[in-house]
């Protein structure tokens, strides 16, 4: 064993098991930067460790083979979301930043409640256990995207007209609240 | 050797801190975080289910497009009912907001 032992071992590591350990690193970061949008003191660092966190769920997803899903987490919630969040942010406080972002008086409940859903999930998890089907080759890279669109424009295509109907109707409504309102002050 | 498993542990947990941060926290805009959080948790389960148990079909990865769509109207609506809020009462403190109770 020893030192060369380790040295196969970290050896065989990379050459047979490198979807594995760039799982435990994508999800290490992931979780970590959770961890830090519930934990951190200030709402801004909250705001830039959940761009992490949503960076991480990406890389998830390119794992998971799915890369168009990919490109759109990174674009909206990246992007659109996060500057949202950060603009907003800059709108609203005022004065100091620092413990903006501290636990209300339901923090012990809270977290019983939460350990209390994960138990729950895990032992859901423990108990049933999911035979995986064989794993096809991956597709092709163009062919992903294709067949989404096949999918969601036939299939779906109700559920895609009422979802652009849902942004409209969300856009117009958060101009219509966010405007400034004459005579309140 | 990573399967499907793994993938809903993940989930799990992160669904577990945003479920924790959306019931405990103070600021409005923190809670909105944390869904976010919970959101794409459900995402991740979306589509981990699609790839290791119906490996060819995407209904699965169809669901998490829906879910990031509901997610971007929700939180620009509510951002805009914070702001809307704020400009009101100097405060988004969860706690003040209590207009409606009796």
């Amino acid at each position: 064993m020893g030192l060369s032992g380790l040295l196969v071992y970290i050896n065989d590591l990379f050459v047979n098991h490198v979807f594995d350990l760039v799982f435990l690193v994508i999800s290490f970061i992931t979780v970590l930067s959770a961890l830090g949008v519930v934990f951190f003191r200030n709402i801004v660092h909250s705001a830039l460790s959940l761009v992490v966190t949503f960076l991480g769920v990406a890389a998830l997803f390119i794992t998971l083979e799915a890369e168009y899903l990919a490109f759109v987490q990174v674009l909206v919630y990246g992007g659109a979301v996060s500057v949202l969040i950060v603009f907003a942010l800059m709108l609203i406080q005022r004065g100091t930043v620092k413990e903006t972002n501290m636990f209300g008086r339901l923090a012990i409940p809270a977290l019983f409640t939460a350990f209390a859903v994960f138990a729950l999930l895990g032992w859901a998890l423990w108990q049933k256990s999911w035979t995986a089907k064989v794993v096809p080759a991956p597709a092709a890279a163009g062919n992903a995207v294709f067949n989404l669109a096949e999918v969601m424009l036939s299939q779906y295509v109700f559920p895609f007209e009422i979802a652009a109907v849902l942004l409209l109707v969300a856009m117009i409504a958060a101009i219509v609240i966010g405007k400034e309102v004459k005579g309140t002050k | 050797m990573i399967n499907i498993n793994h993938y809903l542990l993940l989930s799990a947990l992160l669904f577990s801190i945003g479920l924790f941060g959306a019931l405990s926290k103070k600021n409005a805009v923190a809670i909105l975080l944390c869904i976010e959080l919970m959101l794409n948790a459900i995402n991740i389960n979306l589509v981990a289910f699609t790839r290791y148990l119906q490996p060819g079909d995407i209904t699965g990865q169809v669901f998490a497009v829906f879910v990031i769509v509901v997610a971007a109207a929700e939180i620009a609506l509510a951002l805009a009912i914070v702001i809307a809020v704020y400009r009101r009462r100097e405060t988004i403190a969860i706690e003040n907001l209590d207009w409606l109770k009796w």
